[in-house]
């Protein structure tokens, strides 16, 4: 089940067969992730949405970066943390575990044989004796061999030892997921809703660098179950904003409003979320309505009272993600609101999410949702 | 393969890895060598006889280690015995037949209807009994589900198997695993899960965190992990990954495959076609050994070696393949006749057997008879019944423990879900007999 390793050939001047907007776009341009008000691009927003102590330094930091900061992070303050996979002692395939062999030693930092299901039976014996690994699964897309040993295992390892009091939870697995405009059928796709479905595991994808590190650390030291954490991998170079230097963490099962609205309620989480904000800011200029839009951050145990009071507000409600419509995370948000949130929904529940295919290589960008089909689900929504 | 060919991790002076690289800063091959220097097997030898290895041409089956024959006499007689007192050799023999008492009983229980499941162990008492005898307290252990003998000689008590069996209030496992799931802390034994094999890459990461752990901490006590798995179970995909991450990462455990020749209906021949699943270990580069499973002084004194050299060299794994017989069937769910000779089974039990082959011995040297077998055998089976029947007049545990352990903490939603599922158990009461649950509806 290896990943394709490409060579790098030579540099083609100009990606051409990715993210290509039509001359007339209006909507489905290209996201400028060095303006979109999703990402702190100074130090002072980060501090005030983080509520951090006014002394914290912070740095400009990609994705991958921040995943290695958080990880270098870890590593340092607790022994017990060990990091491992396929390709993770050069640096990684991503350049997460980037310098962490060096630093930290080959007995805590290392490369695994190729075996998706040994890697992660590995994490679990070495947490149920107390240790605190973080495996690394090369593309989420190849996280299935290990499929039994997160469901039948990981998930089920408290609950079955009971009273002996021995669990799994000191383990994370963390995977990168979603698509990058041409990783096709084995390169792009986001499992989260399949370990939605699994009790006993914590299933996280974080949407930029200072949210990632906050909420990884959180996962290793601060949560005592499995934790599947996934990273949107097209945003490990596109996202770059401050992170702050030291420990800190966010806390897991808890949404966040991303910006409040009065209209529509827009939920969603990881890179989509900078759709999202596009296609808000067009439609609040086309219409004149006000979206509020939230960051799901954890998919499962998942924080249904945010929503919930949002949709209760609002009166309307769309969810949107890159994995495949039919039994995604949407189906469980919407029948929630469904069920909670009856009397206050003046528009049903809207969906914009992968359709139900594969993601062949030309199709990407029909396939997975985009600012056009975002914006015109708040349109249907209001105009209901 | 020569020692330049390999070094050692140096990266922190502190650190005491064993772990071997390959030397592969070139491919190149030097003129005129007789080697190959490809960096994917670094010693071969080139050769112009173009021989396709032939497993059963070119060498006979690995020879299987044992101490004693089937009549209780030492093979070697020469040979000095274990080094093990007399006394402790009883509680070994005390240890496969309280097993085996308990077997009986149980399986009819099940036969009974008093149980919902039970799986015996007849014919393996021996591999479990006398491997976990070479083990220290500290050492962890993870079972498959038919090593009953494992926890018997590791102090699991007849209470704790009765409360496990009867998933009463009293059960590790809180009511929540189906019988033969056993499970402790300490001595730790991992509660047994059903998915084959899934603990044997556990194991392997449970014996590098005891490594990481004495490298960190030298005061440590030396710890080992032996995992238990039947010759079926080595043919998942969790067996190869398993003891390729052990090789790779050189972790501390012992690997012990109890090969009785079948798994559930299907044979060996239709399992596998090479030589058992030892002749394995020698291709993930493990120090492998076959042994009598029938004989529990050979299986002890490999157990104890292997222990030996797992925790040598910084940390090494090791595989057994310990040769038996299933004498009973695969579970209370199965009827082995229907797939096998009753002939068959029949002869396996006359001819060979752990149990009666120590008592041989021990009667051989005088200690034992066949009035202390009768009164041991009447004794274990009185504690059996005493325990079994207050086991199953305990109330189960109370019905939140259907909820709690998903998670560290009951989540937000499960909270609300025991809320409805008390407003059901309320508002429709005759449907449901919660009278044998500890607490009642307050359990909720």
């Amino acid at each position: 089940m290896a990943p394709l390793r490409l060579p790098r050939l030579i540099h083609p001047p100009r990606r051409l067969y990715s993210g290509v907007a039509s001359p007339s776009s209006r909507l489905n341009l290209p996201i400028d992730y060095k303006t979109t008000p999703i990402l702190h691009h100074t130090s002072s927003s980060l501090s005030e949405s983080l509520e951090l102590p006014g002394s914290a330094t912070s740095k400009s930091l990609n994705l991958y970066q921040a995943i290695n900061s958080a990880l270098r992070t870890a590593l340092t303050k607790s022994d017990k943390v060990m990091l491992f996979g396929e390709d993770v002692a050069f640096g990684g395939v991503f350049r997460c575990s980037m310098d962490l062999q060096t630093e930290f030693g080959s007995e805590r930092v290392f490369n695994t044989p190729l075996t998706e299901q040994g890697i992660v039976g590995f994490a679990i014996g070495a947490a149920a004796q107390g240790m605190k690994p973080v495996a690394e699964i090369q593309f989420a897309d190849y996280v299935f061999p290990a499929f039994d040993q997160i469901v039948n295992e990981a998930a089920k390892f408290r609950y079955r030892e009971g009273a002996t009091g021995v669990h799994a939870g000191g383990m994370v697995v963390r995977m990168p997921c979603g698509a990058v405009g041409h990783g096709a059928l084995y390169h792009s796709q986001s499992p989260e809703s399949l370990f939605a479905h699994v009790p006993g595991v914590q299933v996280v994808v974080p949407r930029s660098p200072s949210q990632a590190k906050g909420l990884l650390l959180a996962s290793i030291f601060e949560y005592n179950n499995p934790v599947i954490f996934m990273e949107p991998k097209c945003l490990y170079r596109a996202a770059v904003e401050h992170v702050p230097n030291e420990y800190y963490t966010i806390p897991l099962s808890k949404a966040e409003i991303l910006k409040p609205g009065n209209d529509v309620t827009i939920i969603s989480y990881g890179q989509p979320l900078y759709l999202c904000s596009a296609a808000i800011a067009a439609a609040e200029k086309a219409f004149g309505v006000s979206v509020e839009l939230i960051d799901l951050r954890t998919i499962y145990p998942w924080d249904r009272q945010t929503v919930l009071d949002s949709v209760k507000k609002t009166g309307r409600a769309i969810v949107v993600h890159e994995s495949m419509i039919n039994y995604g995370v949407g189906a469980e948000v919407a029948a929630t609101i469904q069920d909670q949130a009856f009397l206050r929904l003046e528009a049903p529940v809207k969906r914009v999410a992968g359709w139900s295919t594969h993601t062949g290589l030309q199709y990407e960008k029909f396939i997975l949702p985009d600012v056009a089909r975002i914006y015109d689900a708040i349109k249907q929504s209001i105009e209901y | 393969m020569s020692t330049h060919l390999l070094r050692r991790i140096s990266h922190n002076p502190r650190a005491l890895s064993r772990i071997p690289q390959r030397w592969s800063s070139s491919i190149s091959q030097r003129p005129g060598s007789d080697r190959v220097r490809f960096p994917g097997a670094v010693n071969s030898k080139f050769t112009t006889d173009m021989a396709f290895i032939n497993p059963s041409e070119t060498s006979n089956s690995i020879p299987t280690y044992r101490v004693m024959d089937s009549d209780g006499v030492l093979v070697d007689k020469g040979r000095k015995l274990l080094g093990v007192s007399n006394e402790e050799i009883l509680s070994w023999y005390k240890n496969m037949l309280t097993v085996s008492v308990m077997d009986v009983v149980m399986f009819e229980a099940q036969r009974q209807g008093r149980l919902s499941f039970y799986m015996v162990s007849a014919g393996e008492e021996g591999i479990s009994v006398g491997s976990a005898a070479a083990l220290t307290p500290d050492d962890v252990v993870f079972a498959q589900y038919r090593e009953t003998g494992v926890f018997q000689q590791r102090g699991f008590t007849l209470k704790q198997f009765m409360s496990q069996l009867f998933a009463n209030c009293h059960d590790n496992g809180r009511g929540r695993n189906m019988p033969v799931h056993y499970g402790s802390n300490y001595p730790r034994m991992h509660t047994i899960s059903s998915p084959l094999a899934t603990q044997i890459p556990q194991a392997s990461g449970a014996a590098y965190a005891l490594k990481l752990e004495s490298l960190q901490n030298p005061d440590t006590p030396p710890r080992i992990v032996t995992c238990y798995f039947g010759e079926g179970a080595a043919s998942e995909g969790d067996f190869h990954a398993g003891l390729n991450i052990a090789a790779t990462r050189s972790c501390p455990v012992v690997f012990i495959c109890r090969n009785n020749g079948y798994a559930i209906s299907t044979p060996t021949l239709e399992q596998y076609r090479g030589d058992g699943i030892a002749s394995r270990g020698v291709g993930y580069g493990i120090d492998t050994i076959r042994v009598d499973g029938n004989d529990i002084f050979a299986v002890y004194e490999v157990m104890r070696e292997a222990r030996r050299i797992a925790l040598s060299d910084g940390g090494k794994p090791v595989l057994i393949e310990a040769m038996s017989y299933r004498v009973s069937h695969h579970s209370t769910s199965d009827d082995s006749f229907a797939y096998r000779a009753r002939v068959e089974v029949e002869d396996w039990k006359r001819r060979d057997n752990p149990i009666i082959r120590l008592r041989k011995w021990l009667e051989n040297e005088g200690l034992w008879n066949e009035d202390m077998e009768r009164e041991t055998r009447d004794s274990l089976r009185k504690e059996v019944l005493k325990e079994f029947g207050e086991a199953e007049r305990e109330k189960k545990p109370p019905l939140r423990e259907a909820f709690e352990g998903v998670y560290e903490e009951l989540t937000e939603e499960a909270q609300e879900q025991m809320k409805e599922l008390k407003r059901i158990l309320e508002t429709y009461p005759e449907e449901y007999d919660l009278r044998q649950f500890q607490d009642g509806i307050n359990g909720l």
